[in-house]
Formats: C-alpha cells, sequence, structure tokens
C-alpha cells in the first residue's frame, strides 16, 4: 500500500495545552499522490496535527518527518521551505494588500532588490488563471473580495509555493459550488503530479468523492486509517463518536407543550444565515448543535442586536423583537441575555475587579440618579458571588486571577444580575473544569423551571444531549434537523452536523415539533 | 488601452484619500495665489517651500510606524537633536560640510534604530517607548546646544533655500545663465530635495519586502505571521526610516535657520502637527493604509492653510481653530468605513 514512503510521517505526537492533551501519541503518515480525508468532532485534535505539522505549534513529545528526514518547525516559514503548505481555515490573507501582493507576499519576484510588480502580476494572473479564477484583477485589495473570491486567493497563494504537502483545513468551506468543482479538479492535478493533499472536511459528500485515504480522530488520538470504501458512513460515524457520557446531568422534566415565548421566521444574514425557522417555548431549554462555523453564533449574535442587516422575523409574545444593539436587547422591552463565546474579549473586562465585571451590564439598577450607590453595589455583588458561588477571595480582585471556571461564573452571575427573560448561551461550559459544568448544567435548568426562555449552543454533543429539551442541528447557515426527547441521540446529532442520512431522517420526526 | 484604463480606475478607487487631497491641496494653493498680491511669482513659491520642508519630512516619518499601528512620539524630539547636532558640524571645507550632513542623517538614523530595537526586544508599546526616547533626545539636544545659535556654512544655506538658479551660481557648477537652464532655473531647491529624497527613498523601500511586511503587519498581523513575514525587520525598519526623515527635517532646520535651537515646546508642537499630517494625507491611525507620499501632500494642506492667515484679514488668534476644524472634516471623511460593517462586533477588531 501506499504507506510504504510516506511524505509526511508523525512518530508518537503529543501536545497539550495547560493541562488538557490535544493529541496524544498520535501516529499518522501520508504518501505522496493521494488525497488523505481527515475526519474527527470538534476538538478531536484535527486542528492541533495541522498545526503541528505547519509550523505553528511545536510538539511536545514525537518526531515529525519529512521525506525521511526529522524535522523540527518552529515557524511557518520552515515549513514552507520543506514544502508543506497550510490553507488555513482563518485566512491568512492581508485585507489592505493586493491580491498580487497577497499571493507572493513572503517570496515575490524581485529585480535589483526590489518587488517586481510587472512579474508579480504576471504570475499572479498566472496562478488565478489556473485556478479559473481570471475576474479576479490581482490589482484588487483583498478586502474587496468576497468571502469565496478570497478562499480562492488563499488557495492560490498556497499554490504559489510549490507545495509538496497540501493541507486543507475546511478549504471549501467558504467557496461556491462552482468553485468547489474547481478545486476538486485541482487537486486530482496536483495528486497525478506527486503531491499529498491533506483534505479536513465536514462535508462527507466531498470526502466520499475526493479522497484516497481516511483518518479519523477523536479525543487527540489517531483511531484509525483506512482506504476509502472499507467502511460504510454509519461506522464512520460511530468511529468519531465511540466515548461514553462522563458528566451528570439533572433529570429533565417530562416533556410538556410550552407556548411559543420566541418565535423566528425565515431569519437570513449576509449568506451566513440562510432563512432559520425556530420556536422556543417558554421554560424550555433549546440546545444549538453542529460543527462550529455552521451560523450559530451569528445566530445568537442576530438576536441580540449586535448584527446589522438582518432579515426575517423575531418575535418574543409576539411582539416584534429586533434590538439594535446589546445595549436594547437587555433593556426592559426584550431582557435578552447573551453569555457570549470568548470570555476573555467580548465576556469579561480581564483588567477589572470582579466586582466591577459583575456590575458591567446592570448598573441601571444599583445607582441612584447619575451616581453609582456604593451600598447597592456591594449587596448585589454579594448575591451574584452567592448565587453562582463563585469561589472568590475578595470581590475587589482582578478577574483574570480566578480559574476558567470561575471567571465564566462570574460572566454567567453578570447577565443573571439583568434578570433576563430569554437567555442565550454560547458554548458556556467550553474550558472549564468538569465540577463548574455541572453546576452550570444544574443552573440552566433550575433557570428554565422559573419560566426563563434558553437557546444554548454547545460543541460538546453529550451536552446537549443531557440538558436540552430539543435540539436544532445547524449546517452551512440552516437549521437541517430538529430533535427532541429520545430523538436526542449522538448519532443522530453527529449525522445531521454532517448533513449524512443515516439514521437521521428517521429520528428526525420530532422537526414537527417546531 | 482598456485595461490600462481600468487599472487607473482601481488605482483611483483604492486610493480616494489620497487623490482627494491632493484636489485639496491644488485648490487651496491655487486659490492663495490668486488672493495673494505677489501670487504665482518664484519668490512666493520659494517661501512657501522653505517653510514647509520640516514638516513634510517628519510627516513622512511619522508615517511609517503609524502604517504598523503605532505611534512615534520621538520625531520632533529627533528632529530637535539633528538640527543641534548640525549646528555644530555643517561648517568648514566642503568635504567637511558633506560629512558633517552625513554625520548628522546618520545620528538621527541610529536613534530611531534604538526606538525600533526597543519596541522589538523591549517588548514596549511604540507610544510610551517613543515618549521616553524622545525626551532623552531632547535631553542630548539641550546637551549639544544649552543655548541657540550654532555656526552654519552661509553658502550652503543660500543655496539650499533658494531656486536652483542661486544653487548654481553660489557654486559655479556651470554658467547659470546658459539658455538651456533657464526653464528649471527657477525650482525651488527645497522643494527638489523633499520630492528626491520622497520618491529615491520612500517609494523604493515601499517596494521591498519589508517595506510591504510593514503594511502587512498593520493590516493585520496575525496573518502576516501565519504568511511567514519578517515581522521583527519591519517593525526596527518602520523606526529607522522614520529617524532618518525626521534627521532630514532637522538638517534642513538647521541650514534654512542657520542655527541650531533645542526648543522642548517646538519638538512637541511639531510632533503632534506630523501626526495630523498624516492623517489629513490619508493615512489610517490604525495601520495598513496610507503612505508617506500622502502624507507629504497632507503636510503641504497643513501649511496652506497656515499660509492663508498672512493674507486674509482674520485674527490670526483664529488660526489653531480653524486648523483644528479642517483636521475634524477630515478625519470624519474616513469615518464612513464603519456605517457599512455589518457584524458591529467587528468595529472593535
Amino acid at each position: 500500500m501506499p504507506n510504504d514512503n510516506p511524505i509526511v510521517q508523525l512518530t508518537g505526537v503529543s501536545k497539550h495545552f495547560s493541562g488538557t492533551r490535544a493529541l496524544e501519541g498520535v501516529d499518522f503518515s501520508c504518501s505522496p499522490g493521494t488525497i488523505h480525508g481527515i475526519l474527527g468532532e470538534n476538538g478531536a485534535g484535527k486542528s492541533t496535527l495541522i498545526k503541528i505539522l505547519s509550523g505553528v505549534l511545536q510538539p511536545d513529545a514525537g518526531t515529525v518527518q519529512v521525506g525521511g528526514k526529522t524535522v523540527r518547525f518552529s515557524t511557518p516559514e520552515q515549513a514552507v521551505a520543506s514544502g508543506i503548505v497550510c490553507i488555513f481555515q482563518e485566512l491568512s490573507l492581508v485585507p489592505d494588500l493586493s491580491v498580487a501582493d497577497n499571493i507572493f507576499i513572503a517570496a515575490p519576484p524581485r529585480k535589483f532588490g526590489l518587488i517586481d510588480r510587472r512579474a508579480q502580476h504576471r504570475r499572479a494572473e498566472e496562478l488565478l488563471a489556473r485556478i479559473k479564477c481570471e475576474d479576479v484583477d490581482p490589482n484588487s485589495l483583498v478586502r474587496e473580495l468576497s468571502l469565496s473570491r478570497r478562499q480562492m486567493v488563499e488557495i492560490a497563494k498556497a499554490l504559489g509555493k510549490n507545495p509538496k504537502v497540501l493541507i486543507l483545513d475546511e478549504a471549501t468551506s467558504a467557496l461556491t459550488s462552482r468553485d468547489v468543482e474547481t478545486v476538486y479538479g485541482l487537486l486530482a492535478d496536483l495528486r497525478a503530479d506527486g503531491v499529498a493533499s491533506l483534505f479536513i472536511s465536514h462535508r462527507m459528500h466531498e470526502i466520499d468523492k475526493l479522497c484516497d485515504m481516511l483518518s479519523v480522530f477523536r479525543n487527540g488520538q489517531h483511531i484509525e486509517t483506512f482506504a476509502k470504501g472499507a467502511h460504510s458512513e454509519g461506522e464512520i460515524v460511530k468511529l468519531m463518536i465511540g466515548r461514553e457520557v462522563t458528566a451528570h446531568y439533572p433529570p429533565k422534566p417530562a416533556p410538556t407543550p410550552k407556548p411559543d415565548y420566541l418565535k423566528i421566521e425565515k431569519l437570513a444574514w449576509e449568506g451566513q444565515l440562510k432563512g432559520i425557522d425556530l420556536s422556543i417555548g417558554k421554560g424550555e431549554i433549546v440546545g444549538l448543535g453542529g460543527l462550529d462555523g455552521q451560523g450559530q453564533k451569528e445566530l445568537l449574535l442576530g438576536l441580540f442586536g449586535v448584527l446589522r442587516g438582518l432579515q426575517g422575523e423575531v418575535a418574543i409574545l409576539d411582539r416584534a423583537c429586533r434590538p439594535s444593539s446589546p445595549a436594547e436587547a437587555k433593556g426592559d422591552a426584550m431582557r435578552i441575555a447573551l453569555v457570549p463565546e470568548d470570555r476573555k474579549t467580548e465576556g469579561l473586562m480581564l483588567a477589572m475587579s470582579i466586582a466591577d465585571n459583575l456590575l458591567a451590564a446592570s448598573f441601571g439598577r444599583i445607582t441612584d440618579g447619575p451616581f453609582i450607590n456604593g451600598e447597592k453595589a456591594r449587596q448585589a455583588v454579594t448575591e451574584g458571588i452567592a448565587k453562582l458561588q463563585i469561589k472568590v477571595a475578595s470581590p475587589d480582585d482582578i478577574v483574570s486571577t480566578l480559574s476558567g471556571g470561575n471567571q465564566q461564573k462570574v460572566v454567567i452571575a453578570k447577565w443573571l444580575m439583568t434578570d433576563p427573560d430569554l437567555i442565550l448561551l454560547n458554548d458556556p461550559t467550553r474550558g472549564i473544569d468538569v465540577g463548574t459544568k455541572q453546576e452550570i448544567y444544574k443552573l440552566i435548568r433550575e433557570l428554565a423551571d422559573r419560566g426563563k426562555t434558553i437557546l444554548l449552543y454547545s460543541s460538546d454533543y453529550a451536552e446537549l444531549i443531557g440538558c436540552c429539551d430539543r435540539v436544532a442541528v445547524m449546517y452551512d447557515g440552516e437549521i437541517v434537523a430538529k430533535l427532541s426527547g429520545d430523538a436526542i441521540t449522538e448519532e443522530a446529532i453527529v449525522a445531521a452536523s454532517l448533513n449524512v442520512g443515516t439514521q437521521a431522517h428517521v429520528t428526525a420526526s420530532g422537526a414537527h415539533h417546531g | 488601452m482598456v485595461e490600462v484604463r481600468s487599472a487607473a480606475a482601481t488605482n483611483v478607487r483604492q486610493n480616494l484619500a489620497f487623490y482627494g487631497a491632493v484636489a485639496l491641496l491644488v485648490a487651496l494653493y491655487l486659490v492663495y495665489n490668486m488672493l495673494h498680491p505677489r501670487g504665482f511669482s518664484a519668490a512666493v513659491l520659494i517661501q512657501n517651500s522653505n517653510e514647509s520642508v520640516a514638516i513634510v519630512f517628519l510627516a513622512m516619518a511619522q508615517t511609517v510606524p503609524v502604517l504598523l499601528g503605532g505611534l512615534d512620539l520621538s520625531v520632533g524630539a529627533i528632529m530637535t537633536l539633528a538640527n543641534c547636532i548640525a549646528s555644530e558640524v555643517v561648517h568648514g571645507s566642503p568635504l567637511q560640510i558633506v560629512l558633517g550632513m552625513i554625520l548628522t542623517l546618520a545620528s538621527g538614523t541610529a536613534f530611531g534604530l534604538v526606538n525600533g530595537l526597543i519596541v522589538v526586544y523591549g517588548r514596549l508599546q511604540p507610544i510610551i517607548a517613543t515618549l521616553a526616547t524622545g525626551a532623552v533626545a531632547v535631553g542630548l539636544a539641550l546637551f549639544i546646544r544649552p543655548v541657540p545659535g550654532g555656526n552654519v556654512d552661509d553658502d550652503i544655506s543660500w543655496a539650499l533655500t533658494n531656486d536652483l538658479y542661486e544653487f548654481v551660481a553660489t557654486y559655479g557648477f556651470f554658467n547659470a545663465d546658459a539658455a538651456w537652464f533657464q526653464p528649471v532655473a527657477w525650482i525651488p531647491v527645497p522643494l527638489l530635495i523633499v520630492v528626491v529624497i520622497a520618491f529615491g527613498v520612500w517609494l523604493p523601500f515601499k517596494r521591498t519586502v519589508t517595506g510591504r511586511t510593514i503594511y502587512a503587519v498593520g493590516s493585520a498581523e496575525g496573518a502576516a505571521y501565519m504568511s511567514g513575514l519578517p515581522i521583527n525587520r519591519a517593525k526596527i525598519a518602520a523606526f529607522t526610516l522614520a529617524g532618518f526623515f525626521a534627521a532630514c527635517a532637522g538638517l534642513y532646520l538647521a541650514i534654512q535657520t542657520s542655527s541650531g535651537n533645542a526648543d522642548i515646546t517646538q519638538a512637541g508642537a511639531y510632533t503632534l502637527n506630523s501626526i495630523a499630517a498624516v492623517v489629513v494625507g490619508g493615512t489610517s491611525l490604525l495601520g495598513g493604509v496610507g503612505g508617506a507620499i500622502g502624507s507629504l501632500v497632507g503636510a503641504l494642506i497643513l501649511r496652506v492653510i497656515s499660509f492663508y492667515f498672512r493674507i486674509v484679514s482674520i485674527d490670526p488668534l483664529l488660526q489653531p481653530l480653524v486648523e483644528g476644524l479642517v483636521l475634524l472634516v477630515a478625519v470624519s471623511l474616513g469615518a464612513f468605513r464603519t456605517l457599512r460593517v455589518k457584524n458591529q462586533l467587528n468595529l472593535f477588531r
């Protein structure tokens, strides 16, 4: 088999981030002239693997060999010099430079030591023609291009480096279908030239169509590598899950019909939300599932008034609810709270005290006229800390001194202080310890029991199963499955997330509910 | 033809701020000459050029760190330091004069290099690092020249602050009355110096990988890193180049005034005006967009506005107020970008 002469070989590679393991003893290899698909859930270690290969991260243990030689890349440049070129998920283009400048950014053609703009322009045109993007003007700035075109420029940039190993990390996710076909053709050409392509995608049919070999990752470990066709789709989904649910969840109440509280109809935004229909009852917990970046975050931001140019209807108790800013969303008319995705930038002001952070969203409640009432503030802070049992030495400590779990509790407590009726949670348990996670699950259920309406996005399927009354799975800006009751299983969620029809169609009968 | 035209259209669209500034400058200066009793004369042009050189160089100096997304608060101070050094060394034999000018430019450049090293390896924010080094530069200038004065060669002073005719006549390179020389004899030397440095230093620099890295860092430092660009080298080069341009300003100031003056107030005012000129010239304070030629134009706009106060009967006390209003208008034109942002969170990134 092709593994006789691998171009890239990893032996026993491990990587840990502050206690959590991202990769554990991974052995992996791929051969020239193949297209190798890599599969895994969120957090399975795919991104870490790619970052190690492309020189962004260094492994804690193990060796990486390229073409039989052991290498240790400390920068992306060194990886490129060895012929490993990565097309990143977060684009590596500079928005204020031209397309041609970006394609040859690190190694432009030069004349007398200066960049030869004419040659650069010509070669950029050649590369763009190779990926059938003749309509892109090499002189236009990257920020003027659409997302799909930018992605194609990114691919042209990678091709310009003459890769021996080309890594495509979700590189087709933003492309139009015409461009996807072009990329398929390109990958086939590269395979004929002996280039190895590592293809990471969440679209099962793409992997099925393109790849010769498949590798499945799970929990930072390499599970299995096999030739295409060796396993059915259903078997692959099982390989990707294969773990036990360890956390304990509070018992769910018996499903009772609840009056609609929030009603979303045909909500669309900038091609990232494509007509969302969803209703949530008062006191209900609805989970949002799916792989990262399918529009879940945008849906929550849209409801919270962060996005401009939303189309469609949103109503709370039949009253239109279209806040123009978070300030309006949290106001008395709507009473919405959003616990944001990134607590370090959007949730907390890291350099300020715990007390200041707790009060940040609810100054209206603790002021007398224009002045903050110190006594009310202290009382509110004490209540907030007690309610979530945040472990603090003093409320005046800087919030960044707390552990991740306690920081997240501060964010949640801050929003509960505003006494919201609709609570939007964006992956609230990411990166925090199991104990705190369980407290948060319990809290979410208590809030629902008290009549709060909750929309919870989680990248952890187990959490959706354990916590939610219903689950809506998103794929490519749409809700592709609505599951409820016993139909919420890991298999159904994973299958819907990949938009493949294993057992999902059967169990998706819950879709009629909402 | 069509292709050339569309390339030109792309260029104009991408540099609207710059071309807008150029149009504004041309309009302002034409009107100024019409109102001036001796408008459109060589004498007015020479005088105006002389008075603009220092701020033009300083604006170009400020541009480079701003493109990175930083600010250099030491440019005025480096100019003052170079001014004082020049007042000590630019005299004597022709060789001594040339060496003195090189020494002046080299000291400013070296000071900029130190700024860059401190920012990169000291991991300080440019604004605070240069606030400190700026104070050091003024201190050194005071040490060199505790009281204003100095000795700058009279011939070079005369030759470099007049038109080309006087320049040639002073040094007798050839017969300055020669018929072929007359069409260019009226050009002011200061204007020529600015053009030569701007186009001979800045434009080639912009076409190096280091130069382009400066734009990339200011636009998206993460993408620049992921693309394997020499980020540290670019930062050091940016501050070094700023030091060089600031030294050009200081050297010219010494030649123009025939003296050196370690004036702390002047250093600060020049620094702040350089920031204003950069913004008026279309360079974004967030970095990544703009260029030194734009700042050259921006500095000239600010200068021309101040010239107006000499010929129009407005109370000169109103000058700061009017300049402030002009700056506000110029800056608010740049804010239209924010109206197009769809995800309001992106406004903060």
